[in-house]
């Protein structure tokens, strides 16, 4: 295996690529210092100095609302210059390239590249042949990883259950297209929780699931029962083809997260979803909008987990704030 | 043509069941003896292999020798240039399918890359003919045509033909004048858009995956229209263990069938991808170890005959995309014989069948009476010196294509000259002496 490009030479955490291979108090480290961020956003003035002075792009080459407000917000409240760029972008093979683009900005001197592309490893390809001195950190690539979406996700786990060690979770729906599935399991495994379960159709779980520490079923009732954790995935409608899934119908009747569903997990289970939410196909709205829910939490943990990502490798520490 | 003398050199010869320090003699482009000298030679030229391997000049039955299309900034690899690199490698024969562009459809195409190929003084060409018009699966290509204008068998090269209402034909038609076939067994729906082997490294980094299936699906297909077209076929690029047990079989059977491997599916397994190198991107892609040992196996036993470069020399930008954009394939033609033998050196194959493998295994492939060293064979030899050490860096590499996974490792041994038709092609370190 490749040496992680995420470490300098001095083990330091340089980019933000993916959760693989991180260890367990770079984890935490990051959770704690989200927690001390969390109050920023509750103040009256709701900026810090960390990032002062510092140019940070949100190169988006997929389109995506949520992640890059909440990284543009992040940005500005650690008092960082954010530039969103929403870039379209053609393949290679007809001439243009993605390195050229970032190339291009990094002659205008950007010190943090927040990018997101359709194409697994674009992240890290960008990592690579930037100058050392410049950060990335990666908002989905392909469907290789979403770091910063499981890091919030793990961090409000964490404020809703108290700790993520000994936890049953089941992650449901599309895990074989899903960047985010990919970087739960990592992050949950590496915190210490205690069963993962993989659950949707063979369709949608890749092959090799196991591999990655998770138990994989098809059966929603087996897969939900006594889990403190469920997290739901977002199915994309344009996978609807017929070739997948026969129907929203019937996915929806199979694994669609229902309130009737949801009593085989354990009574204080709490319900995920990375949004936007598919009312109706993955979730019914009487989940997503009840008492188990934390899918606004989410969005708003996103704030102070991003904050603390950016300002962990850009080399700002709490005592600063 | 004058008479060449290699002296003092273990004469590996497989097909010949020769493995014995020995003379060489050469003469009128062919080889005029072994041990003895001939009457009335009187050699020009006399090379002192003391110390290094005499091995039948290496047949690559699969070779690009042009950029891809999509990444030709036209100032990569030519088809001259490209033969010279393969002479410099050892190698004095190359297949090149027929994916080149302008298509090898028709024999002015075929001839043209003869042409230039000639014009380059370094290893032969011999083109493979399209299979189908444009490689598009649909209509049959004026086969007998293309043989007549030197092809030595024909193919669809990546593109499966997907009708195989239409792949029955071909062969069928084919196997009318007794053109092998060389088959590139996949399924390309199974194929789809996948960039990696299905398994834990496409699960791990969310890579689009090609299941094993494409793999067996395609072969058992082409094996059920093989056995009844009568076609002699070559799958020349396997990658799967199950490929390589459907093809024993059938040739078992007594079917006409042979198998090629390209020499990376040796050395690497899906777990070289690590996070995401380009390099490591192929096609078929690399499997799982065990796979791997399956192939090494399959050689051993006769189910494989020929080791490839599937060489692909590519300009630097093809690889600088994400992996699932850039572009496939590995510059391997100054490594197919280094490579190979040093899995022999590692005591992963057995040396006498790594050399077939490079040598009568091809050239039984495409019937053809070369990679020997017998009395009468073509005078193509390579002088190899197995104990040089040097580095494949950017100026050692003498493709055009600096893509290779190996860049900047120290390898053992290497060409120390090439003689095709009895001509030294290529010289680097071998002692010559002029009389």
């Amino acid at each position: 295996m490749n040496r992680d490009i995420q470490f300098d030479d001095a083990g330091k955490l340089r980019h933000f690529l993916t959760v693989d291979g991180m260890s367990r108090e770079t984890l935490t480290g990051i959770l704690d210092t989200a927690e001390s961020f969390v109050t920023v956003g509750e103040r009256e003035i709701k900026k810090v100095p960390l990032l002062r002075g510092k140019t940070v792009v949100n190169l988006f080459f997929e389109p995506s609302t949520r992640t890059r407000t909440t990284f543009e917000i992040a940005g500005k409240r650690l008092s960082a210059d954010v530039i969103n760029l929403n870039a379209a972008r053609m393949s290679v093979t007809k001439g243009e390239s993605i390195l050229d683009t970032v190339r291009t900005l990094e002659a205008m001197h950007t010190d943090l590249f927040v990018v997101r592309d359709s194409a697994s490893g674009a992240a890290h390809l960008i990592a690579k042949h930037l100058p050392p001195h410049v950060r990335v950190i990666n908002a989905g690539d392909g469907r290789h990883a979403h770091p910063t979406q499981a890091m919030l996700d793990m961090f409000t786990i964490r404020r809703v259950k108290g700790k993520i060690e000994g936890l049953k979770v089941a992650i449901i729906g599309d895990l074989l297209h899903s960047r985010v599935a990919r970087s739960q399991i990592h992050a949950l495994k590496t915190l210490g929780a205690a069963e993962i379960r993989a659950v949707g159709p063979r369709t949608l779980i890749p092959t090799e699931i196991e591999t990655l520490g998770v138990a994989a079923t098809s059966d929603m009732e087996k897969g939900l029962r006594g889990v403190d954790v469920v997290m739901m995935l977002r199915l994309q409608r344009e996978r609807m083809d017929g070739q997948l899934v026969p129907s929203e119908r019937e996915y929806f009747n199979r694994y669609g997260l229902t309130e009737e569903k949801l009593r085989h997990a354990a009574p204080d289970a709490t319900v995920m979803h990375p949004g936007p939410i598919n009312r109706g196909l993955e979730i019914s709205s009487g989940v997503a909008d009840g008492p188990r829910s934390v899918i606004l939490e989410q969005v708003t943990n996103g704030i102070a987990v991003r904050m603390s990502i950016m300002a962990t490798i850009m080399g700002g520490s709490e005592e600063r704030i | 043509m004058s008479d060449l003398q290699i002296t003092g050199g273990r004469l590996i010869d497989p097909a010949n069941g020769v493995d014995e320090v020995t003379d060489l003699f050469l003469s009128g482009g062919a080889v005029a003896g072994v041990g003895k000298k001939p009457k009335n030679f009187s050699a020009a030229q006399c090379i002192d292999a003391a110390g290094m391997l005499v091995l039948p000049g290496v047949i690559d039955l699969c070779a690009r020798l042009q950029p891809g299309e999509a990444h030709a900034s036209g100032a990569g690899a030519t088809i001259a240039g490209e033969t010279r690199a393969a002479a410099a490698g050892g190698i004095t024969r190359l297949l090149c399918p027929p994916d080149t562009a302008p298509v090898a459809d028709t024999p002015a195409v075929a001839r043209m890359i003869q042409d230039r190929a000639a014009a380059g003084g370094g290893a032969r060409v011999h083109p493979l003919g399209a299979l189908t018009v444009g490689l598009r699966g649909e209509r049959l290509a004026d086969m007998a045509l293309l043989m007549d204008a030197g092809c030595a068998g024909v193919g669809n090269a990546q593109t499966a033909v997907g009708n195989t209402l239409v792949m029955r034909r071909a062969m069928q038609y084919a196997a009318t004048y007794n053109l092998p076939v060389f088959v590139r067994a996949c399924d390309p729906w199974l194929q789809g858009n996948g960039v990696a082997h299905e398994g834990e490294i496409s699960t791990r980094f969310g890579l689009p995956a090609i299941p094993e299936a494409a793999e067996t699906a395609g072969v058992a297909r082409d094996l059920a229209l093989i056995e009844t077209s009568g076609a002699r076929a070559h799958f020349d690029l396997i990658s799967t263990a199950r490929a390589v047990e459907m093809i024993a079989e059938a040739r078992e059977r007594g079917l006409a069938v042979s198998a090629g491997v390209a020499v990376h599916q040796l050395h690497f397994n899906e777990g070289d991808i690590g996070a995401f190198d380009p390099r490591y991107k192929v096609f078929p892609p690399l499997r799982t170890e065990n796979d791997r040992r399956a192939l090494l196996r399959g050689l051993e036993e006769n189910a494989i005959g020929a080791i490839c470069s599937d060489h692909q020399p590519h300009d630097a930008d093809a690889k600088l995309a994400p992996f699932v954009e850039a572009a496939p394939g590995i510059s391997g033609l100054d490594t197919l014989l280094s490579m190979t033998l040093e899995l022999a050196e590692r005591g992963e194959l057995r040396l006498a069948t790594a050399v077939a493998a490079l040598t009568s295994g091809p050239a039984a492939v495409i019937g053809m009476d070369a990679g020997h060293l017998a009395r009468g064979a073509p005078a193509d030899v390579c002088v190899f010196d197995p104990a040089r050490e040097w580095t494949l860096d950017e100026n050692a590499m003498q493709s055009s294509g600096k893509n290779s996974p190996w860049l900047g490792r120290k390898l053992r041994g290497r060409a120390a000259a090439t003689i095709i038709g009895g001509e030294i092609a290529h010289l680097d370190g071998a002692p010559v002496t002029e009389r």
